[in-house]
């Protein structure tokens, strides 16, 4: 009994030295294991990654300490955009020259008849111009306001082109929505006459009859060519147009980062729908022969129809053989 | 030839806004614009720190990179200034600045937004220095004047600093040399005769 009393106080402090080695060991356990990493460069790690913060002055972009798109976006919009593009339309329009030279212009069959058909009435023809005329604006304002910097200021130096750039701003902003207008009356206006048909694909084989040998296909008023047109302007004027929406009105509280993605989207596909544009451009004056007073006056000649539209022709040849006021019965006989 | 910068410690802004009040009142900033802003990272929580933030001037400026008119331009200083008559209002700066220093005086339909306006270091624009014009567009040019920008001068903790970027890293350096009020470099005094937050760094 004597022995265990004496002994006592040491089995407490043994027991108490292995309890704080445990607690030590828990301790460094805590504070050094836990977070392997350095939480001083985990502090600044998340500012790099553009987390929200506090501020007084939120407005503007003030939240953010650190946005890193701003650098992605220089990048793609110098870097890639600004690079390529301009080649993308010199190629197309290179291109149109070579097919022009070679294939050159599509002529017309048989001598002209004098026989006009109405292929677009007054009101087609007003939105068609009144797109066509804002899209030009849109085209030279935006490529501008895209390359002026590199291709204009060393030209004209910074004070004209500054000047010119500000007025370039201000249409491209107002018309902007007008042009829109425009796309979605077309679309809506010529979307019973574009939905694909059969015949289009045997239009597509050699592209109406412009290449290759082969028959020239049956092509109704519209054909794929045009329709395919139609399609694009739906899928481009829409991309365009909601990006340019987003862009034209930094009122809803847009971040930079979707003011960004939307420049982006907006500069690429504008880029292809100009370069798009200039072939139908093409297509419309100097491709095809007595193709531009289609639009311009709104009939064609009936040999026009006949060779290029013919089902279309025939179509019409049996409304006016009921109707022969719009064209007289030896006219008829003569087309 | 100086290289001006700006540091902020966060180890001392305290968050006052005092260099925001500073710049405002200096350069008579219209209301709505402030071309130095503090953000409060961790508000509320453990670890807050806050960063007072302006133009940094970078040396090669993405805001200078992406303007259609390429109305900005570097001084010898160091020092990025652009010229509000060339300005047409895009907004291109914004989206490229990492640093939300490009400000505008609107944010309109139609993408109206005004001149761009910014943190010119205290050094004014183009055009006469210290004329009524320059004051009026881009605000007091004191650096002209052969004096820093006012946000640092006035910064009550000295968290910002502002000036000949040697000079401020010097300092910077013998701050955090000497944090925790003991010497933070190990073995320094005793192997390289290293006086801690004295003097330069031998």
């Amino acid at each position: 009994m004597t022995t265990t009393n004496r002994l006592l106080p040491v089995r407490r402090l043994a027991i108490i030295a292995v309890l704080i080695s445990l607690l030590g060991g828990v301790m460094y356990y805590q504070v050094v294991s836990s977070d392997p990493s350095n939480p001083r460069a985990n502090f600044w790690r998340v500012i790099r990654a553009g987390i929200p913060a506090y501020t007084s002055t939120p407005a503007q972009g003030h939240t953010i300490l650190i946005q890193n798109g701003g650098e992605n976006w220089r990048e793609i919009r110098n870097g890639i955009i600004t690079r390529i593009s301009p080649w993308i339309i010199i190629l197309a329009l290179i291109g149109m020259a070579v097919f022009y030279l070679i294939v050159g212009q599509e002529k017309l069959e048989k001598p002209r008849s004098g026989v006009k058909i109405i292929r677009f009435t007054r009101d087609e023809r007003i939105i068609h111009w009144y797109t066509a005329g804002l899209f030009i604006i849109m085209a030279i304002t935006g490529l501008s306001l895209l390359l002026g910097r590199f291709l204009l200021i060393p030209l004209l130096g910074h004070t004209l082109v500054s000047g010119y750039l500000g007025a370039s701003k201000i249409l491209h902003n107002y018309c902007g929505p007008l042009l829109l207008i425009g796309i979605v009356s077309e679309i809506v206006l010529w979307l019973p006459f574009n939905i694909p048909r059969k015949i289009d694909f045997d239009w597509l084989k050699n592209m109406g009859g412009m290449i290759g040998s082969g028959p020239r296909p049956h092509i109704g008023k519209i054909n794929a060519g045009e329709k395919g047109w139609s399609w694009l302007i739906f899928l481009f004027g829409g991309t365009v147009g909601i990006t340019g929406i987003l862009l034209d009105f930094p009122i809803w509280d847009q971040t930079r980062y979707i003011m960004q993605v939307s420049h982006v989207i907006h500069a690429t596909v504008a880029v292809l729908f100009v370069t798009v544009s200039l072939g139908h451009i093409y297509m419309g004056t100097l491709g095809m022969e007595g193709v531009f007073e289609a639009m311009w006056t709104g009939s064609v000649d009936a040999v026009w129809a006949q060779q290029n539209h013919d089902l279309w022709y025939e179509e019409k040849m049996r409304e006016t053989g009921e109707t022969p006021a719009t064209a007289s019965p030896q006219n008829e006989q003569r087309a | 030839m100086a290289r001006m910068k700006f540091l902020c410690d966060a180890e001392r802004c305290i968050e006052c806004n005092g260099c925001v009040t500073a710049c405002n009142n200096e350069h008579d900033v219209p209301w709505g614009i402030n071309r130095r802003h503090v953000v409060t990272i961790k508000d509320g929580q453990s670890g807050e720190k806050s960063i007072s933030v302006a133009c940094m001037h970078c040396p090669d400026a993405p805001c200078a990179a992406v303007c259609p008119v390429d109305c900005f331009y570097t001084t010898p200083d160091g020092i990025v200034l652009h010229d509000k008559d060339l300005c047409i209002g895009c907004g291109y700066c914004v989206y490229a600045c990492p640093f939300g220093a490009p400000q505008f005086p609107e944010e309109s339909p139609f993408a109206v937004r005004g001149k761009m306006d910014k943190c010119t270091f205290c050094a004014g624009g183009p055009g006469l220095d210290n004329s009524v014009e320059e004051y009026k567009k881009y605000g007091r040019n004191r650096i002209a004047e052969g004096k820093l920008p006012l946000c640092a001068e006035m910064c009550a903790t000295k968290a910002l600093l502002a000036g000949d970027g040697n000079i401020v890293s010097e300092i910077y350096i013998q701050r955090i040399t000497k944090r925790g009020s003991r010497p933070e470099t190990w073995g320094w005094e005793t192997a390289y005769n290293f006086k801690s937050g004295k003097g330069k760094n031998p």
